[in-house]
């Protein structure tokens, strides 16, 4: 089994430096990009079928062919690297952050050809200190072999590329809300058209791509289109960075092809539930995504079969609920999270995401009443796709609708018996 | 005012941006960084230096969940009250250091020792439950392990 984007990180958990990187083989994939024609690598990744890895899945090529290129585009472009990683249960780009960063700089290198981009940022999460250390060193070991800086690789194009560390807060991992904290400004998202391919980051053409789906562009360019699609099992080519948290025996980060069976990773990789508990559902793809039950352990973990099944393949990172956790205070939980972390700029979800926690945390606390129901089904209309500014607000009611659905006698039980069944011992 | 070592070193992000008020994180950073927290007078300072207003720098920082706007202790702990810890008993270990530190979430221990303060999701969740003390990440913490590091923390 090929695993391109984690192959060459070390097992001492160090980084590995730029001499080893390049030993392995590292760096000439941007040199060949750097032959290249933009419009030829944007051709190559579309072919690829590469999607965002981000949480979206939007194909990779595609967004880039809507960047202008040529003489007469607007310059400088810029070409981000979001490295944000805060939606909650989300612990793969760490992994490449840490372990590899001159995959991830050489992956910038070859994305900024192919738009042309001349600056390019590392948006980091100011939390991960290790890997603001080791971007940093990566950063400049880069610079002084002249693989960053003035004429690239001798080709005549620049890229400059610098490292930009977070203040913590979950709406800066949103794209036009990070142009605006790249700006200097509150992470309100902005209004598209125009989208940030033509009118980004200071008003110009600009990229936002998640750090998995930059690694493996090196990987693409060396290997070609037909090998990345073959790497995946179902239609979505490539591997997969898919992670598991919660009460399983084996928490941890793996990567496997595209389309990895949900069984399999919860079973094989995450070596099954922890004696004493039993599995109840999970959240496929980090805390905005809705859940999956047992009914659903075959699924393959791709972006369009987990969306068959109800739910998004999200980061790929899963979120387990065992019978001896109360989903009631897990989406409670939740939903805390993303009432914080609005960033108040439109009324249902400011309001509603409030609402949805106070409810939560009456029916938890023994204080729910039958017509909480509606409530909550109005607050995950009300914040549903097309009522908001951005996805934070449909994707946080997705784990509240869906435990509505599979836990709804759950819920029935609190109000019922007028406390946590879960708390006070069952 | 800001010293010459912070306008140097706020100086040397501004002068990568297009405009200048670009810096303002990474300002209010470099403060926080020297003096632990961001007064009023500091949010001041950052916006003459920024040619921006107060305003507009406090704006950005009550935005963000790492900037201080109130004096904070020699250490601060941020404990992840996000999903994965949940699960794995992050209420248990909050009763914890609250008893602990006999204070309560958002306090500073009389001593001056210890602030405590929830933190959302560190990206550590296979080792949950987590927290961050003085940025550094200590995880797979249960009740006697987070004893121990409390001591590492004079
Ligand atoms: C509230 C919110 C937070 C997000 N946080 C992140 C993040 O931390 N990292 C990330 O890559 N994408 C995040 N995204 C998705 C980005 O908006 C964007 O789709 C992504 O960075 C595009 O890169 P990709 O196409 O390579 O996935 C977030 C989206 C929303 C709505
Ligand atoms: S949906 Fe929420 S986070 Fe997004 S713009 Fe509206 S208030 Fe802000
Ligand atoms: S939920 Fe605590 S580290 Fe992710």
């Amino acid at each position: 089994m090929e695993t391109p984007l984690t192959a060459k990180i070390r097992p001492d958990g160090e980084m590995i430096d730029l001499a080893a990187y390049e030993r392995a083989g590292g760096y000439q994939a941007a040199r060949k990009a750097m032959r290249m024609a933009p419009a030829e690598i944007t051709e190559l990744v579309k072919k690829s079928t590469l999607r965002g890895r981000g949480g979206a899945g939007f194909p990779t090529g595609q967004k880039w062919s809507f960047v202008p290129l040529g003489p007469a585009a607007p310059r400088p472009k810029y070409l981000i690297a979001n490295a944000d990683e805060m939606e909650p249960g989300t612990f793969k780009d760490r992994v490449l952050l840490e372990g590899d960063p001159h995959e991830l700089i050489e992956g910038m290198i070859v994305a900024a050809r192919a738009i042309e981009a001349e600056r390019g940022y590392i948006f980091l999460r100011g939390e991960y200190t290790d890997a603001a250390a080791r971007l940093s060193r990566a950063l400049a070991e880069a610079s002084a072999k002249g693989y960053l800086g003035r004429n690239v690789f001798g080709s005549g194009a620049d890229f400059d590329l610098r490292l930009h560390l977070s203040g913590g807060r979950y709406m800066c991992g949103e794209e036009t809300g990070l142009l605006n904290a790249l700006e200097g400004k509150r992470a309100n998202p902005r209004a598209k058209p125009p989208f940030p391919q033509v009118s980004g980051l200071f008003g110009k053409p600009s990229i936002v791509q998640n750090v998995e789906t930059l690694c493996n562009l090196p990987h693409i360019l060396d290997k070609g289109a037909d090998w990345f699609v073959k790497l995946g099992l179902t239609g979505d080519g490539g591997t997969k960075l898919y992670g598991a948290s919660g009460k399983v025996k084996k928490p941890g980060c793996w990567e496997l092809p595209m389309g990895t069976p949900l069984r399999e990773l919860l079973e094989r990789y995450a070596g099954g539930m922890r004696d004493g508990v039993r599995f109840r559902g999970v959240l496929p793809g980090g805390a905005s995504t809705d859940f999956l039950t047992a009914d659903h352990l075959d699924v393959p973990m791709d972006f369009t079969a987990v969306a068959k099944a109800g739910s998004r393949l999200g980061t790929g990172t899963m979120i387990v609920l065992d019978d001896k956790t109360c989903p009631v205070g897990m989406v409670h939980n939740l939903e805390h999270f993303f009432a914080q972390e609005s960033c108040g700029w439109c009324t249902p979800c400011w309001s509603g995401l409030h609402w949805a926690e106070e409810i939560l945390w009456a029916i938890e606390s023994g204080r729910g009443t039958p017509a909480d129901f509606d409530r909550l089904d109005h607050v995950t209309k009300m914040c549903g796709p097309g009522n908001t500014f951005c996805a934070l607000a449909p994707g946080a009611v997705e784990p509240l609708q869906s435990a509505l659905k599979y836990f709804r006698e759950d819920f029935e039980r609190h109000i019922r018996e007028k406390r946590c069944p879960w708390r006070n011992g069952q | 005012m800001l010293t010459p070592e912070e306008q140097r070193e706020i100086e040397e992000e501004a002068a990568h941006f297009p405009l200048r008020r670009a810096a303002s994180i990474d300002a209010l950073r470099v403060v926080q960084k020297h003096r632990g927290w961001v007064s009023d007078d500091a949010v001041k300072d950052i916006a003459a230096f920024l040619d921006t207003s107060p305003d507009d720098i406090d704006s950005v920082a009550t935005f963000y969940n790492l900037i201080f706007r109130k004096p904070v202790g020699r250490h601060v702990i941020m404990v992840c009250d996000s999903v994965s810890c949940w699960v794995m008993g992050y209420e248990g270990l909050r009763d914890r250091l609250k008893s602990r530190l006999g204070i309560e979430m958002g306090q500073t221990t009389s001593d001056g020792r210890f602030t405590l303060l929830p933190v959302v999701c560190l990206g550590a969740c296979d080792r949950a439950p987590t927290m961050i003390v003085d940025g550094q990440l200590h995880a797979n913490l249960d009740l006697e392990t987070i004893d121990r590091i409390l001591e590492r923390y004079p």
